[in-house]
Formats: C-alpha cells, structure tokens, sequence
C-alpha cells in the first residue's frame, strides 16, 4: 500500500527532517544572554519584529487542521464552510483595537498570560485562575487536532497499521520531536519553522489554484460541479450559497469565532511576543494575505467534487473521512514529488501551531497555577523551567487524545473550546477598555455562560454522524420557543450574550451593596505603553536593563 | 538605562481607563481614525450584501468573489488606520 506512494513518503520525511534540525538550532537564533527566563523561553525575548511576527501569527493562526477541515466543510456542506474568510477578515481590526492595549499594558507590568492581567487588573485570583483553566482547558483539543492534521496526510500516503501502536507511531516519533525542540528552544522554535511552513503552504497552493482549475475545465465548471452536488443531496442547508435558515448561523459563526480566535492563548503570545505597538499595527494590515490564501485553500473542497474524489474509509465501519479528500486531490492531479511537498507542508503546518499552543498552555499552568499557588517564591529560572516541563505533559496529553480516544472526541471538543473561550471576554478584552464589571460578577458571568454554552451543545444533534448531542455549533432557534422557526445561531454568541447580561445585573447588585472591588494595578497610561517605555518591575523580575530591545 | 522605581504601581482603581492621557505621542491612540476599523468588522457581517450568485466574475458567483474582496477592504481600512495612527519620528 505505501509503496505505490514511496516519493511522497520520502519528500515528506526530508523536508520533515530538515525543519526538526531548524527546530533544535533555533535556541541560538537571537540569542539570549539569559535563556532561564520566561520571558526568553514563552515570549521569544518579547523581541520579534515585523517579518517573524508576520509569519508566526500567521503560522499560529492558520492551523494544519484548518487547511484539512475548511475544504472538507466547504466539501460536505458548500457556502456555509465559507464562513472562514469572513472570520479572518474581521479578526484583525478586532485585535488592531483591542490586543494592542494588552501589548502595552503587559510589556508594563511583565504579563505573560491574560490571566496574568485579569489578576492584577481585578484583583482577583480566583477569577485569573478561571481565566487560566478556560485557556488550557480551550487550547488542549486545538493541539490533539493538530494531529488530526497529519493523520489525513499519513493515512492518504498509506502509512496506517492493523493495531492502534501502528497507525500511532508516525505521529507519536513527530511529536516527540516537536516536544524535544520545544522544550529546548521556547518560541523561537515555531517562528524559525514558521518560515518554512508558510513559504511551502503558498507555493503549494498558489501552483494548486492555478493550476487545477485548469485541469478541470475552469472555475465556472468547478462551481457547477459543487451545485450539482448539492441540488442531488437530501440536506436542505447544503448548497453553493446560504438559504434564509443558515445565514445568521454563518455571520454569528464568524463574529463569534473571530472574538474566540484572538482570546485563545496562543494567539495572545504571538502578539506579546512583539517587539512594538507598530509590529503589532503593520501586520493586521499584512496578516489578511493569509485570508486570501484561506479562501483559496477553502474552495479546493469544490475542486475536490469537479475532480471525483472519494474520501477514504474512516475509523468505523460505513463512515467515511472528510479530512482526506485534500491529501486525496493532491495525490490524484499532482505528480508524486509535488503531493509529497504538499503533504511536508501540512504536516509541517501543523507543528508551528502545536508548539505555541503548548507553550501558551504551559505559560499558564506556570504563571497562574504554579506561581500563583504552588510556588509563591518561585525565581525566573524555576518559571522557565516549569513551562518547559508543562509543555511536554500538554504535548503528551495531546498524543494521548488521539491514541486512545476517537478523533471526533478531540473534533467535539475543539467545538466547545471555541464556546467557552469566549467566556472570557467579559474579563479579558472588555477589561482591556473598562474595570466597571465587579470582579464577582464577572465570575458569575463566566459561570453562567459556561453553563448555558454546555447545555445549547449537548442539545444539537447531528445527522450526519447519527449523534444525539454535541453535533455542532449551529443551535435551532425553536428550541428557545420560537415554534417552527429553522433558523440557528452559532451557540458561542449566544452563551457570551447571557455571560455579560448576568455580569452587568451583578455588578449593579453588587455596587448597591457595597462589595468591596478591590484594587486596580494598573493606571490608564499603562493601555498605551511603547518599546522604550519604563517597565513596572515587580520583586525579582528583572529591570529593564535586560531588555532586549534598543533602548537608548 | 536605569532602572525604573514605581512606587504607585498600587495607586487606586482609575474609575475610567479611558481618561485622555497628556503625553503628545500616546493622545493619537485616541484617534477618531481608529473608528474607520469597524467598517471591516461590520461590513463582511451582512449576508444580504454577498449571499448571491450574479454578477458573476471569472466564474466565481458574487458570495465568493465579494467575500474575498473584503480581504481588500480589511487591509485597505487597516493600513489607512496604521499609516494615520502610527508614531513618527526616531525613539
């Protein structure tokens, strides 16, 4: 079986090879003085700027699971997988205005993690150690899908096995690869990699556009072809555009997903790990360069249904999975070398992503948890150290997702991650612009929507899968008691509308009463703070001489 | 570079973050430029806008082509907004 596939495997596993090599040299790229700091090992020096930044955002953002999972939406459902561009358009303003204030209040006061400022912003541990928990809780899945990833490559290539060791074993060597290198070389592990990454991914698919719809009759043909599909199938929300039920479930999903995206962790660290407001502002101007690529990458599911592709058998009997029929299109227009240069792209694409989402979650663990509750008096070493451990532990809880479990496990999963992520922003973003929430009721919220957001999952069934609960994200309206209505919204909206009615209704209660609000560390200068400002240098942090930027 | 004391880190609670500050390179984040970023926000939200399939053009019914022209209605908003907001001059 792998055989007939053996120039894939073999451009696949150089290429493989060469970024792992990239991954261990990275240590000594922009070398610190000192690397036993969190700052060196979670931020990168907190140094990058405009190219690296560029091409880390970008590699973090646009994960390998996106690559796969958008054209098999786009495949299975049409328009409505589409929903991905609009999402990638409207995150950047969105984090122009508000991540930016998080830049400049953390490069004042040192955070690390949101949590790190819900903490010194309310006052509040409890409520940072559930803005921390939200985090690591949210980011989990998002790594074991990472895997997800390579295995629609290394399933396409042939390379499975009869027992659960042997399918496993691709992807347990790679990971241990990608924990050894980024325990050794932090941050700057993915940014080197991201390079080549997102190098590959754009020649992969600038050649892919311009070439298969050539092959295949032109873009007209490939449209025609989707909506054949579509009018033959019995799903009345499927089709090459949205109908009346479907589209506030399209334009919540992605306001919705744009506000998840920029409060996941790991998009938090690419941005602190700027070295300056201006960084951050150039690149949400650049950034949308990959939505572009997104959308291209989105309408290669259309492409997938004029060329015939079947998608492979998946894990039980009858099913078949989606994730494939990319690595399938590949493997059937392209010659061997290219589908293998493809499929390293992929797999490489899903190792930047999977390394700054474990540090974002060891950086959480570190400062939130062990910091914060284990080790009060812990020293910038002992810090480093204990991310670089915590993000081998998440790494292997990772692996342990999708060895022992179904991958759909990790898919349900991701889904609810995206639901209370959200629920953070009451706390972290609208924190960012206003501390009016009490910091009770910002907990209450939290509580509230969490639940809720719970509840409006477990009711969504799947017709598709023949699953009763947690089916998807689109929640039908007449469950609320709107009778006969089929129109659905994206269940993270909902959920995060509820957490801030709550939060509001409790401050007010709260404020009548006179609940002491504790007290705010950080002064409205600190939302606009530059490179050179003064650091706010707390106990044993380091002063701003060991800055890494050119301070005059 | 010295090392910076503040000893009114602990100062308290600001009841409103948003007060304007005095420091002449920090008053442009107050810009009114900055509320030209909700047109990329708003704008791709609006299905009645793109939810069609003509005009077609190079194939692509208009839910597709509009859809990544917003792409250049981001950047384009978002590099206007940086180039008008940006701090000038050598720190």
């Amino acid at each position: 079986m792998w055989r007939d596939h053996l120039t894939e495997i073999i451009v696949f596993s150089v290429l493989f090879l060469l970024v792992s090599a990239m991954g261990f040299v990275a240590a000594r790229w922009r070398a610190p003085k000192d690397m036993a700091h969190l700052d060196e090992w979670g931020l990168g020096g907190r140094s990058f700027g405009g190219w690296i930044t560029w091409f880390l955002i970008g590699g973090d953002l646009y994960t390998a699971y996106t690559f796969v999972a958008v054209p098999a939406l786009m495949f299975g459902a049409g328009a409505a997988g589409f929903f991905a561009v609009p999402y990638t358009i409207v995150v950047y303003p969105l984090v122009f205005l508000v991540l930016i204030r998080l830049w400049s209040v953390s490069h004042r006061h040192g955070f690390v993690t949101p949590a790190d400022f819900v903490r010194t912003r309310f006052d509040s541990p409890v409520l940072a150690l559930l803005v921390a928990i939200t985090g690591i809780v949210a980011t989990m899945p998002y790594i074991a899908l990472q895997l997800v990833g390579i295995e629609a490559v290394l399933k396409t290539m042939g390379v499975t096995g009869e027992s659960t060791v042997a399918r496993h074993l691709p992807i347990i060597i790679a990971f241990a690869i990608l924990a050894a290198y980024t325990y050794q070389s932090g941050l700057r592990a993915p940014a080197l990699i991201a390079f080549v990454k997102d190098t590959l991914i754009y020649i992969v698919i600038l050649v892919a556009v311009i070439y298969l719809p050539y092959k295949l009759g032109g873009w007209g043909d490939i449209f025609s072809a989707a909506d054949a599909k579509f009018k033959a199938s019995p799903n009345p929300n499927d089709g090459i555009l949205l109908n009346g039920n479907n589209q506030l479930q399209y334009v919540t999903l992605a306001f919705g997903s744009a506000l998840a995206l920029f409060l996941y962790p790991h998009s938090i660290t690419g941005v602190l790990a700027s070295r300056n407001r201006n960084v951050i502002k150039r690149n949400m101007s650049a950034l949308p360069a990959y939505s572009l690529l997104l959308g291209l990458i989105a309408l290669l599911g259309f492409m997938a249904i004029a060329a015939g592709v079947k998608p492979l058998p998946g894990n039980s009997a009858g099913s078949s999975d989606s994730n494939t029929i990319v690595p399938l299109l590949f493997d059937q227009q392209f010659p061997d070398w290219f589908a293998g240069v493809a499929y390293a792209a992929i797999g490489i694409g899903a190792l930047v992503p999977a390394a700054i989402m474990s540090i974002a979650a060891a950086n959480l663990f570190t400062r939130n948890i062990y910091k914060e509750y284990l080790k009060r008096d812990a020293t910038p070493a002992q810090e480093a150290n204990a991310s670089k451990i915590a993000s081998l532990v998440v790494k292997v809880g990772a692996v342990a997702c999708i060895v022992f479990l179904d991958p759909q496990f990790s898919i349900d999963l991701q889904l609810i991650g995206g639901v209370i992520i959200l629920q953070t922003l009451p706390a972290v973003a609208l924190g960012l612009y206003t501390r009016w929430f009490h910091r009770v009721a910002l907990i209450a919220g939290w509580a509230v929507g969490m639940g809720l957001g719970m509840w409006m999952l477990y009711q969504i069934p799947n017709a598709t899968t023949k699953r009763a609960h947690f089916g998807g994200s689109a929640f039908p309206l007449e469950k609320f008691g709107f009778d006969g209505s089929k129109v659905t919204i994206y269940v993270g909206i909902v959920a995060v509308l509820a957490n801030l009615l709550v939060a509001a209704i409790v401050t007010l209660i709260l404020r009548t009463a006179k609940v002491a609000e504790g007290v705010d560390g950080t002064t409205p200068d600190d939302y606009f703070a530059d490179e050179g400002d003064p650091r706010v240098v707390p106990g044993d942090r380091r002063d701003a001489t060991a800055a890494p930027e050119p301070v005059a | 570079m010295a090392s910076y004391d503040f000893p009114e880190v602990c100062q308290m609670a600001a009841p409103e973050p948003e007060a304007p500050t005095t420091a002449p390179s920090r008053a442009k984040d107050h810009s009114p430029w900055n509320w030209l970023l909700f047109i990329p926000i708003v704008v791709p939200l609006i299905p009645a806008l793109f939810n069609g399939d003509s005009p077609r053009l190079f194939g692509f019914p208009r839910f597709y082509w509009l859809q990544l022209a917003w792409i250049l209605l981001g950047v384009s908003t978002t590099t206007l907004v940086y180039q008008m907001t940006k701090k000038r001059g050598e720190r």
